[in-house]
C-alpha cells in the first residue's frame, strides 16, 4: 500500500518535471501555513474567553512542537556543537510540552458546574 | 521505518489533533478531551519524528526529553494559579530559545537537515527561512525573559523609557534585517551572528518600556511569535506538522493581543510604543481630587444587611481579590446568599487578572461553578435589574469616567456598567488609584458604599454577619 503511494508519488513529480513546472516545496509548505493560519482563525474565535488561559498554556505545549526539529537537530549520533545544541533544544521543548499539557489538564480540571 | 509518504501522513493526523485540542477549547465540557487529543497529536509527531533515517542518536535524545518531562511535570503540579502569567511567559522564553538553538544548529550542519546542496552550502531559500526563523526566536526569548522578570518583581514594572528609545530600536531593526540580507546572500557567519545578536538585543529593549498593565497583552503577543517562531524552523525543515501547529499558535496569540487590546481601548501599536501605566501617566482626569471629596463608608455588617436582603447580586472581582486571597472566603459568602435565595453571578472583564481569562481560572480554582461566572458583554446588560453590585479588587474596569469623561486615558475603554445597579458596595483597602493612576468617580456616587478594608476580612466579615 504505502509502495503504491510512494510510486504514484513519485510518477506524479516526474510527470510535473517533464512539464517542466515543478512546484517548488516552499510553496506547498506556503500554501499549507495560510491555511492553516484561517484554520487557526475560526478554531480559536470560537474558544470561550473563559478558557483564554488553558488555551495559552496549550498552545504554550503546541509551539513546542519545534522538538521535531529539534531532534532531527540531535539526530547523528556523532556529538559535535550541532548536536550538542539540539539536544538542549529538546529538553527545553519537553519541557514545554509536559509542562504545558500537564497545567493545562489541571486547569481543566478546576472548571465545573453547578451542584 | 515508514516511507516518506506515510510519514507525511502521521504528520497530517497529529496536525488533526492538535487542531482539536484547540476546538476542545469552545466549552469547559470538552475542553479536556481535546487536550487529551492534544497530547495524542504531540506524541504521535515525536514517535515519527524519532524513526527518521537521520535519527540514530536514541540514548541522548530519550534523556534530554525525560530530563525535560520531570522539570516540566513538577512545575505543572506546583505553579500557583497566580503564578500563571509569568510561568506562561517562562514558556515562550524556552520555545524561543529552543527556536534559535535549532536554528544554529541547522547552520552548522545544514547537511543533517537535507537542506545543503552537494557542496555543503545552503540553499538560498534555506537561507530565507533559516533568517526569519532565528530572529523571531530569538526575539521572543529575550523579550518573554524580560516579561517574565516584569510579572514576577524581578524587574520593575514601570516602563522604562530613555528619549531616542523608538530611533535606537529602528536603527537596530535595520542592522538585524540587512545582517539578515547579507547572510541570505552570501552565507557569512558574521553576518548570522550579528543578526543574532542584535535580534537578542531587540528583545529587551522592546518590551522595557511597556509597563506592568499592558503585560496581558505582551504575553499574549509573544505567545503569538512563538507560534511564528515554530511555524519559521517549520519551513526551514520542509515539515508540514511544524507550519500548521506554529501558524495555529501564531493566529491564536494574534486573535489574543487584538481581544486585549480591544477590552483597554487601546491599539497594539499604542501598546508597543509603551509608556503606559507609569507613575507620572496620571496627569489627567481627577486624580488631583483624591481624598478630599466625601465618601460614604460602611461596616461589614452594613453589606451583609443589602446582601441578604437583594434579589440578585454581581460580584465583580479583580486582580486585589486574588492578591488578598480572598477567593475561597468569597465563595462561601455566594454559597451562603444563594442558599438564602439570593441569585448570584460573577461578571468578568476581559482584562481582569494579568492575562487573558486569569479570573476565571482563579475562581474555578476556589471552586467557584463556571455557569455562575459571566463575560461582560452578557452580564452589562443585567446590571440595571441586579440589587447589588459587590466589587472587589477591581477599579479601572468599573470606572465609569470610560463611558462618560472624554478627557479620561481611559475614555472609550469597555467597562463593567455597575453604576445602572440599585446599590453598589465596594470593598478597598483606601482610595488609592488604580492601574491607570485614576480616580474613580464610582466610589463618591450616592448609592455606593466603601468597605474599607482588605478583600479576605472584608469576605470573612459579610459571611460572619450573615450567619
Amino acid at each position: 500500500m504505502s509502495a503504491n503511494v510512494s510510486d504514484i508519488a513519485a510518477q506524479a513529480a516526474l510527470a510535473t518535471d517533464v512539464a517542466s513546472n515543478t512546484v517548488d516545496p516552499i510553496v506547498m509548505s506556503f500554501t499549507v501555513f495560510i491555511l492553516a493560519i484561517f484554520v487557526g482563525y475560526h478554531v480559536v474565535w470560537n474558544v470561550t474567553p473563559a478558557l483564554h488561559t488553558p488555551l495559552m498554556s496549550v498552545t504554550n505545549a503546541l509551539s513546542s512542537i519545534v522538538i521535531v526539529g529539534a531532534i532531527i537537530a540531535s539526530g547523528p549520533v556523532e556529538m559535535n556543537l550541532a548536536t550538542v545544541l539540539g539536544l538542549i533544544a529538546v529538553g527545553l521543548a519537553a519541557v514545554n510540552i509536559f509542562g504545558g499539557f500537564m497545567v493545562t489538564q489541571r486547569m481543566l480540571a478546576m472548571f465545573k458546574k453547578r451542584g | 521505518m515508514l516511507s516518506a509518504n506515510m510519514t507525511e501522513l502521521a504528520y497530517l493526523v497529529a496536525s488533526i489533533l492538535v487542531i482539536f485540542a484547540l476546538k476542545g477549547l469552545s466549552s469547559p465540557e470538552t475542553a479536556r478531551r481535546g487536550n487529551m487529543f492534544g497530547m495524542l497529536g504531540m506524541g504521535i509527531a515525536v514517535l515519527v519524528t524519532l524513526q527518521l533515517d537521520g535519527v540514530q542518536n536514541y540514548t541522548w535524545i530519550l534523556i534530554a526529553i525525560s530530563i525535560g518531562a520531570l522539570i516540566g511535570g513538577i512545575a505543572a503540579r506546583k505553579v500557583p494559579m497566580t503564578g500563571m502569567p509569568e510561568t506562561v511567559a517562562f514558556m515562550h522564553a524556552l520555545v524561543g530559545l529552543a527556536a534559535v538553538l535549532i536554528a544554529v544548529s541547522a547552520f552548522l550542519n545544514p547537511v543533517a537537515y537535507g537542506i545543503a546542496d552537494a557542496l555543503g552550502a545552503m540553499h538560498t531559500a534555506s537561507r530565507i527561512e533559516l533568517f526569519l526563523g532565528t530572529f523571531i526566536g530569538a526575539i521572543t526569548f529575550t523579550a518573554s525573559l524580560v516579561a517574565f522578570g516584569k510579572l514576577k518583581g524581578f524587574v520593575s514594572g514601570n516602563p522604562v523609557t530613555f528619549s531616542g528609545q523608538h530611533l535606537l530600536n529602528l536603527i537596530l531593526g535595520i542592522i538585524m534585517i540587512g545582517a539578515g540580507i547579507v547572510f541570505c546572500v552570501n552565507e557569512s557567519p558574521e553576518a548570522f551572528l550579528l543578526m543574532l545578536a542584535v535580534a537578542l538585543v531587540l528583545g529587551v529593549l522592546l518590551i522595557i518600556p511597556i509597563g506592568g498593565a499592558d503585560m496581558p497583552v505582551i504575553v499574549s503577543m509573544l505567545n503569538s511569535y512563538s507560534g511564528w517562531a515554530a511555524a519559521g524552523i517549520g519551513f526551514t525543515l520542509g515539515n508540514n506538522m511544524l507550519i500548521v501547529a506554529g501558524a495555529l499558535v501564531g493566529s491564536s496569540g494574534a486573535i489574543l493581543s487584538y481581544i486585549m487590546c480591544k477590552a483597554m481601548n487601546r491599539s497594539l501599536f499604542n501598546v508597543l510604543l509603551g509608556g503606559f501605566g507609569s507613575d507620572t501617566s496620571s496627569s489627567s482626569g481627577g486624580a488631583a481630587n483624591v481624598g478630599e471629596r466625601p465618601v460614604k463608608s460602611g461596616a461589614a455588617e452594613d453589606a451583609a444587611f443589602l446582601l441578604t436582603n437583594a434579589r440578585s447580586v454581581v460580584i465583580v472581582p479583580g486582580y486585589g481579590l486574588a492578591v488578598a486571597r480572598a477567593q475561597h472566603a468569597l465563595k462561601e459568602l455566594v454559597e451562603v446568599l444563594q442558599s438564602k435565595g439570593v441569585k448570584v453571578r460573577f461578571a468578568i472583564h476581559p482584562v481582569a487578572g494579568r492575562m487573558p481569562g486569569h479570573m476565571n481560572v482563579l475562581l474555578a480554582e476556589a471552586d467557584v461553578p463556571y455557569d455562575i461566572v459571566e463575560e461582560m458583554d452578557v452580564i452589562n446588560p443585567e446590571f440595571s435589574d441586579t440589587d447589588v453590585a459587590l466589587v472587589i479588587g477591581a477599579n479601572d474596569v468599573v470606572n465609569p469616567a470610560a463611558k462618560t469623561d472624554t478627557a479620561s486615558p481611559i475614555y472609550g475603554m469597555p467597562i463593567l456598567e455597575v453604576t445602572k445597579a440599585e446599590h453598589i458596595l465596594v470593598v478597598k483597602r483606601s482610595l488609592s488609584v488604580g492601574y491607570a493612576g485614576l480616580d474613580n468617580d464610582l466610589f463618591y456616587m450616592d448609592k455606593t458604599m466603601m468597605i474599607f478594608d482588605d478583600a479576605k476580612k472584608a469576605c470573612e466579615a459579610m459571611l460572619h454577619a450573615i450567619e
